[in-house]
């Protein structure tokens, strides 16, 4: 197992590597890019076997990921953002095939206004889809969160896809040392895809994903879907200590950081709750009992996981790197619904920032924790808050004043 | 904890000079962490790229908002606002600027509450526009200012930084490497990286207040708003019309630059509008009567 530098997109690369892929449906978007050319570069220069193919839309590639992983195939496929979406009504379609593929997300903004950086929306677009979806905080957990992931999908009592999330720039394009297991031992942890009666051979015809008109088919169908995500989350406990047990890293459904005894806790997911954890550590030099709760594992919702790391604490800080319109932010409110009527459920104070890109800063963290505190103190929840400071809103008045000005002199027409 | 920023423009190796002085800190067992930020993505444009180093598993995301080392690669970014070479720079910074003019004339310059390097470009560097070898001289002397990488590890992450080059091209650059790494000599381990940080402000949040939607979407309702943008910044080289040979074809090289920073005065003379010319020199390869002339920014600045 040797240790090396490598961006998140090389981690993600490296993993569907090692997971000895046959199959790999592309269409390129920033920051997602490096991924399937890392793979294109590898194949195509004989360093490991697996075919890569250019469809025309993410809505194809898709299609074509399920319809290969139907076949029995291992399939690996990328996108991100704009991608997704364009994608999306496959990625609700595809999950009811019950053909397991694993879909690296690079998490980006989506539009409007179009950009570049990341926060989750997009990712968070295919919550209820019936894909799997497994977060990853550093470029380790990228690589290890695709070979678990596969053992996850496949799992004869799961058969779903899986999405994999990494967030764009500060993993996509962040290199960190990453221990690569020797393929031996990925294969020893995840041996070739057993798909059992998950085939399709132009001598044994089968239909499949046929239209249910009726309601009780339809019902019992997304029903069953659910229920195999459901059962994921004791597949997951499975495979994870599997991994750790073979490669020394614990990757649980929800990591707890010094959350214990905490008197108010972090909730977040992705590579910024590394942020998190420096708070907390800083907190605790500074007298406060602060402590992080992140899902790694999104859907299937690990509740329980939750209640038992968050049941006690006075105050949880929410997190939340996505905005749903005329909502607020996505976690808080299922973290809120995963806590309603149990007996020492803590206070939510809710925090939407990161959005676009935007940096949370070491202060913000601090001040997030002082105001759940209070919080908890008053017994009264704050209004949700959005980070931005007022530099901000004076740099968006400042491109206004451009943006609405009359015709310019330097180079305006009139 | 080492943080440090090279500043650079595109094509210049600010990513790769932090790449290899990242696999160097790393070869010497640290923890570390690089990312580029690409800026307007065009060559030619100011750019970033950060490490940090630390001898436990680093936590830190993002942009490096407090420097331990800022280096900058290209010295006509120094002052340049768009760059924002100085942000963040406080007293216990070092900033190292390579230049072939001096520190003493930089630091009225800067102003800069900091200590001040320079490290002098390779000979005969002020006639090139785009600085070859800058980026991997920068890493080098980057890497003697810690202190804590040796001769060898610099050698060895170069090497692995930039295999598939080929031999020539990789001993070129362990040359201006080692040149980089041997002038920074006297001031090797100048950067501490363990200064205690004072405590910033807590955040200046505020609500943002609904706006009326005819504001509240993106649109933009002025003409000629980019010119507002001075891509002319991304400029590494200028042409420069020679009027003594220029016939006045302004047709010409007005209708080719892609920009339309070339237009007529009046006068009947082709102007060039260096706040937008990007120094593709597409005019300079069509101008007929060869009168239009690319210079090094560094020289015509």
């Amino acid at each position: 197992m040797s240790r090396e530098l490598l961006t998140g997109n090389a981690a993600a690369a490296w993993g569907a590597r090692l997971a000895d892929v046959d199959y790999v449906p592309a269409f390129p978007i920033t920051p997602q890019t490096e991924i399937i050319e890392t793979l294109a570069r590898w194949y195509e220069g004989g360093e490991a076997p697996g075919r890569l193919v250019m469809l025309e839309s993410e809505h194809s590639m898709v299609t074509a990921a399920a319809a290969a992983a139907a076949t029995g195939v291992r399939v690996f496929s990328a996108t991100s953002s704009q991608g997704l979406l364009y994608a999306m009504e496959m990625i609700y379609a595809v999950p009811g095939w019950r053909a397991p593929f694993v879909l690296v997300n690079v998490s980006r903004a989506l539009a409007t206004p179009i950009t570049l950086e990341p926060d989750h929306s997009d990712v968070l677009a295919a919550r209820d889809s019936g894909f799997l979806q497994i977060h990853c905080a550093t470029c380790q957990e990228v690589l290890d969160s695709i070979l678990i992931a596969y053992r996850l999908a496949e799992h004869a009592r799961v058969r779903l896809p899986a999405i994999v999330n990494l967030d764009g720039f500060y993993l996509s394009f962040t290199r960190e040392p990453v221990k690569i297991p020797a393929a031996a031992e990925a294969r020893a942890f995840l041996p070739p895809f057993a798909p059992g009666e998950v085939e399709f051979r132009a001598s044994k015809p089968v239909s499949r994903a046929v239209a249910a008109l009726g309601s009780s088919p339809y019902s019992y169908f997304r029903y069953q879907t659910h229920l195999a995500a459901l059962e994921a989350l004791g597949a997951y406990e499975e495979v994870a200590r599997d991994f750790e047990r073979r490669f020394g890293r614990w990757h649980p459904a929800v990591e707890c950081y010094r959350s214990e005894d905490a008197e108010v806790a972090f909730l977040m997911i992705g590579a910024f709750s590394t942020k998190a954890r420096d708070a907390v550590d800083r907190l605790r030099e500074k007298g406060v009992a602060a402590g992080l709760v992140r899902p790694r594992l999104l859907r299937p919702f690990p509740q329980a996981a939750l209640r038992s790391a968050l049941l006690g604490r006075r105050a949880v800080a929410v997190v939340d790197q996505n905005l749903s319109m005329g909502s607020g932010g996505v976690l808080a409110g299922e973290l809120a619904s995963a806590l309603y009527g149990c007996r020492g459920a803590p206070m939510i104070a809710r925090f939407v920032g990161g959005l676009g890109g935007r940096d949370i800063t070491a202060e913000e963290f601090e001040a997030m924790a002082t105001e759940a505190r209070a919080a908890a103190e008053t017994g009264e929840a704050p209004a949700p808050r959005l980070l931005y400071t007022a530099a901000e809103l004076r740099e968006v008045r400042k491109l206004q004043a451009i943006a609405l000005a009359g015709p310019r002199e330097a180079g305006g027409r009139s | 904890m080492f943080r440090v920023r090279f500043h650079g423009r595109g094509g210049q190796g600010a990513k790769t000079a932090s790449q290899i002085l990242s696999s160097a800190l790393f070869l010497e067992g640290f923890e570390v962490q690089d990312a580029p930020r690409y800026g307007a993505e065009r060559r030619g444009a100011a750019m970033f790229a950060y490490v940090r180093a630390a001898r436990a598993p680093i936590q830190e995301r993002g942009v490096i908002a407090r420097p331990d080392l800022v280096v900058a690669i290209d010295d006509t970014l120094a002052t340049m606002p768009a760059a924002a070479v100085l942000q963040g720079v406080a007293q216990d910074t070092v900033v190292l600027i390579q230049s072939a003019e001096p520190a003493e004339a930089w630091r009225p310059r800067l102003n800069a509450p900091c200590e001040l390097l320079v490290l002098a470009p390779p000979p005969g560097a002020a006639a090139q526009a785009e600085a070859p070898f800058g980026g991997v001289r920068c890493a080098g002397a980057a890497a003697r200012l810690l202190g804590v990488v040796g001769r060898a590890s610099l050698e060895r992450a170069l090497e692995a930084e930039l295999a598939g080059l080929g031999e020539r091209l990789i001993e070129q650059n362990r040359v201006h490497a080692l040149a980089g790494f041997d002038a920074l000599a006297p001031h090797a381990g100048r950067v501490r990286g363990d200064a205690p940080r004072a405590a910033e402000a807590p955040p200046d949040w505020i609500a943002v207040p609904l706006d009326d939607a005819a504001i509240a979407a993106p649109d933009i309702h002025a003409t000629g708003t980019s010119a507002a943008s001075p891509t002319g910044l991304w400029r590494v080289l200028r042409p420069v019309i020679d009027y003594e040979h220029c016939k006045r074809c302004v047709w010409v090289c007005g209708t080719y630059c892609p920009d339309s920073a070339i237009r007529a005065g009046e006068d009947g003379r082709p102007n060039i509008d260096y706040d937008h010319c990007k120094g593709c020199m597409v005019c300079v390869t069509v101008c007929p009567p060869h009168a239009i002339h690319a210079v090094p920014e560094r020289e015509a600045a």
